[in-house]
């Protein structure tokens, strides 16, 4: 028996021990199984393509029950995700099947961002469960799992080659999902054209490095019908949910002049091992695929944007008390350093306003201190003129006192020039 | 949001569980089994008679057979093989558990243990580079109880308590060949009920919807704790080869369910609850513990209170809030600063103005002062001048009649000679 995933992880540590009778852990598969089936499975298939390529009706066909759902015209704006889950059982199975349909996709004249709403659903779907694992207290084991398990790509029936927006879109989808491509509608191209078309489309796939789904050959149970379904890829199929009767059975069938096509005739078309591949044999490993490698690559660029690495500069690996430590405490760095900053220019404003402010007062004061130097000079001029007005008043009263004075002493020397003249003449009167 | 729809026709994802069982096998399984007891309770001779090995022989000898001085926690890793199914068994086992004078703090270790698989696996699980992560968490616990007839001691008391939500416990009965089914049926009693009085969380067999599986459920439920006897040794017993322990008065079988619960140990451990072992591990015990340790890396410090009821985001969006709320405070206090800052520079300009107008108007008045005083003067020359001017005028006057006095004097003068 080749050895498991565990004994290789073992390796040397654990060695091999013979076991005297039954013991019985061999149910261990058993019971596994039997917890999953209580649980339940789920799973998502995303149908990309463009507008009226029968993805509604493969489906239906597919899974043998009517969805929901009008068929869309072309005259979508822009490109949407239309998403309906469903609970389907089969035998004691229980199954929540969701089925994603892009609508609109390859309707719009400029097609450039139509991968885009797709591309975004997908990463939507992954965010939510990163979230959900992140979170303190979770509630992974009853967490419905939206991700996106497979991708069917519906080919346009032209029997030449991809378009280019097929091209651009699965290149883009490649690392984020399980692509499955199928050539829709293909009653449309005669068997020898269909051999060409799919070497084509094969072909420009390697040629331009998409990565399409190959179903895994290293189980030893299913590797061998898996090898040979992965040659005939991509799957041409047909769809309907009509029934024509041949021979004396009912058979789902599109019934054309010229004939009719069995959809599960494997002859006329690649229904039955789309079925087979898909459902009946690797179901699980889709799940498992966009588990383990879509999701981890999703995860593991998110972690490194937030800034989380798995060792330190020198190489030693980080605990996750340590990692989230790290982080906590940068972050906390930064909410004090964007605090001081605006503190910082707090402070640089109001310095320089009271700058302002200093400076307008300076001017102020100066601008009064010379108004005040200009009154002082007028006031020492009308002093100057007080002191000269003074002065000659005062000159003026010594110029009256003295002619007062003069002018009375005349007077009396009058009188006594009058009196000495009298006295004169009295003296004069003798003569 | 769900609709329920009905196959009309084969689809074939029924074949979905033999896609699981397959996967699951190529994988292969792993298990954690401890057991903890005294030494010479018998584990390491169940561990074998369990597995049906000798996972503890003269090479690779038991706990009993390696004596500490102190409580070890040792594992001893196989790789055992079974109708195509591989399972990689560890063994945990605990020499010199409770062989101590003084036993306090013996189950440390055993914790410390239980919490370092715990934080292995959390690291692994948090890389950002995730491979296959080996699970090497402690799925099961088995507690050995001395067969002492009375109860239990309190060393089994204390360490049940303090690993019953850290991990699977599964209390045996060790030795149970040395009971009577009446002393062993007075002794299960006595123990669930120190059980339940201690409020002990035992590992519980979960409810299934099937009517057959919950009857044998109960039927086991009343056996607890499970009374085991294991054995080495193969005798033959009334032509048939079985596992057991050879008496003067007869043979106790190891696999005979009149004798012992070993099968039914077996049976639950092995063949029906093993996986369901490992997801309560995994979904309670461990989700318990990545919490407690999430929830102490984020509120570094911070009131554990307030937050209890925040342990629902992830403590990246728990920093993301934090962030938001800083934000939103500092947008506060930068509004707050602002006002404050133009409430200031409002006083000071107002202020300003208020000052430039008084100097305005002191000056002012000044200039009317001097102006009035320029007036003053100027009225006070006027005056003067005036008075001057007749001043003036009146001395000329006086000038000319005396002038005119002595001119007369003199013709008089001249007269009168004559």
């Amino acid at each position: 028996m080749a050895a498991t995933e565990i004994a290789r992880q073992a390796g040397e540590g654990a060695r091999a021990v013979p076991l005297s009778g039954h013991v019985g852990f061999d149910s261990m598969p058993d019971q596994l199984v039997n917890k999953s089936v209580n649980h339940g499975f789920c799973f998502n298939i995303l149908c990309v393509g463009e507008t009226g390529l029968g993805k509604s009706t493969l489906m239906d066909t597919l899974f043998n029950t009517k969805f929901e759902g009008d068929p869309t015209q072309h005259n979508q704006p822009g490109v949407q995700l239309k998403s309906n889950t469903y609970e389907l059982q089969e035998s004691n199975v229980r199954l929540k099947l969701t089925i994603v349909n892009s609508v609109g996709f390859g309707d719009q004249i400029n097609k450039e961002d139509s991968y885009k709403p797709i591309v975004e659903f997908i990463d939507t779907q992954f965010e939510a469960y990163l979230q959900e694992e992140l979170k303190i207290k979770r509630t992974l084991h009853s967490y419905h799992d939206t991700r996106v398990h497979a991708c069917l790509y519906f080919i346009s029936p032209t029997g030449h080659s991809l378009k280019s927006l097929d091209l651009v879109t699965m290149k883009k989808l490649d690392s984020k999902v399980n692509i499955i491509p199928i050539i829709a509608k293909s009653d449309a191209i005669s068997k020898s054209e269909l051999a060409k078309f799919k070497i084509k489309i094969t072909s420009e796939l390697v040629s331009n490095g998409v990565q399409i789904y190959q179903f895994p050959t290293d189980d030893e149970t299913v590797a061998e019908i898996n090898s040979t379904m992965n040659g005939h890829l991509p799957f041409a199929v047909v769809g309907s949910t009509e029934e024509v009767k041949i021979g004396n059975k009912m058979v789902k069938a599109r019934q054309y002049p010229w004939g009719t096509v069995q959809v599960e005739n494997e002859n006329h078309c690649d229904f039955v091992k789309l079925r087979e591949m898909l459902i009946r044999v690797n179901m699980e490993d889709l799940r498992e695929q966009t588990h383990t490698r879509h999701y981890e690559l999703y995860r593991r660029c998110k972690l490194e944007e937030m800034g989380f690495k798995d060792t330190d500069p020198d190489s030693k690996p980080f605990s996750l008390q340590e990692t989230y430590e790290a982080k906590r405490n940068e972050f906390m760095g930064e909410l004090q350093k964007k605090e001081e900053e605006m503190r910082q220019m707090f402070v640089q404003r109001v310095k320089e306003k009271e700058a302002e402010l200093k400076e307008a007062e300076k001017e102020l004061h100066e601008k009064f201190d010379r108004l005040k130097k200009l009154h002082q000079d007028e006031k020492k001029k009308l002093e100057d003129k007080k002191k000269s007005l003074d002065d000659e008043l005062n000159i003026f009263k010594q110029k009256k006192t003295a002619a007062e004075l003069l002018q009375s002493q005349a007077q009396q020397a009058g009188g006594s020039t009058t009196l000495k003249r009298d006295k004169e003449r009295k003296n004069s009167g003798f003569l | 949001m769900e609709q329920q729809k009905n196959l009309e026709g084969y689809v074939g994802f029924a074949n979905l569980p033999n896609q699981v069982y397959r996967k699951s096998v190529k994988r292969g399984f792993e298990f954690t089994l401890m057991v903890v007891g005294e030494s010479g309770l018998g584990k390491s001779t169940l561990i074998n008679s369990l597995f049906l090995t000798d996972l503890y022989s003269a090479e690779y000898p038991g706990p009993s057979h390696r004596i500490k001085k102190t409580v070890q926690v040792e594992q001893s890793k196989v790789l055992v093989k079974e109708g195509g199914v591989q399972l990689l068994l560890t063994i945990v086992d605990t020499p010199g558990f409770g062989d101590a004078v003084d036993n306090s703090n013996c189950w440390q270790p055993v914790i410390d243990h239980i919490d370092s698989k715990f934080e292995d696996y959390l690291n692994a699980e948090s890389r950002v580079n995730r491979r296959q992560m080996p699970d090497n968490r402690v799925h099961c616990c088995l507690y050995f109880i001395a067969p002492s007839g009375h109860g239990l001691k309190p060393l089994d008391i204390e360490f049940m308590k303090r690993l019953h939500e850290k991990v699977n416990i599964i209390p045996l009965i060790a030795k149970a060949d040395t009971m009577t089914p009446e002393e062993c049926q007075q002794f299960k009693k006595q123990i669930m009920r120190e059980i339940q009085e201690h409020k002990i969380k035992t590992y519980e067999f979960p409810e299934t919807d099937d009517e057959e599986e919950n009857k044998i459920v109960k039927k086991i439920k009343d056996r607890l704790p499970l009374a085991v006897v294991g054995s080495n040794t193969i005798i033959e017993v009334n032509g048939k080869r079985v596992r057991g322990r050879q008496y003067p008065w007869g043979v106790a079988e190891v696999e005979n369910g009149e004798h012992c619960d070993f099968t039914i140990l077996r049976n639950m451990l092995i063949r029906t609850h093993m996986q369901d072992l490992k997801d309560v591990t995994n979904n309670v015990h461990y989700e318990n513990y990545r919490s407690r340790k999430l929830a102490a890396v984020t509120y570094n410090g911070a009131d554990n209170n307030k937050n209890k009821g925040q342990l629902t985001k992830s403590p990246l969006a728990q920093m993301e809030e934090e962030r938001r709320d800083h934000v939103a405070k500092m947008k506060k206090m930068e509004m707050e600063m602002e006002q404050v800052f133009e409430m200031k520079v409002k006083e000071k300009l107002q202020k300003l103005k208020d000052s430039e107008a008084e100097l305005q108007r002191r000056h002012e008045q000044m200039k009317k002062n001097l102006e009035a005083q320029h007036k003053e003067l100027e009225e006070k020359r006027r005056q003067f001048e005036e008075e001057k001017n007749n001043w003036e005028v009146q001395q000329r006057l006086v000038e000319q009649q005396k002038l005119d006095a002595s001119r007369t004097l003199e013709k008089n003068k001249k007269k009168k000679i004559f």
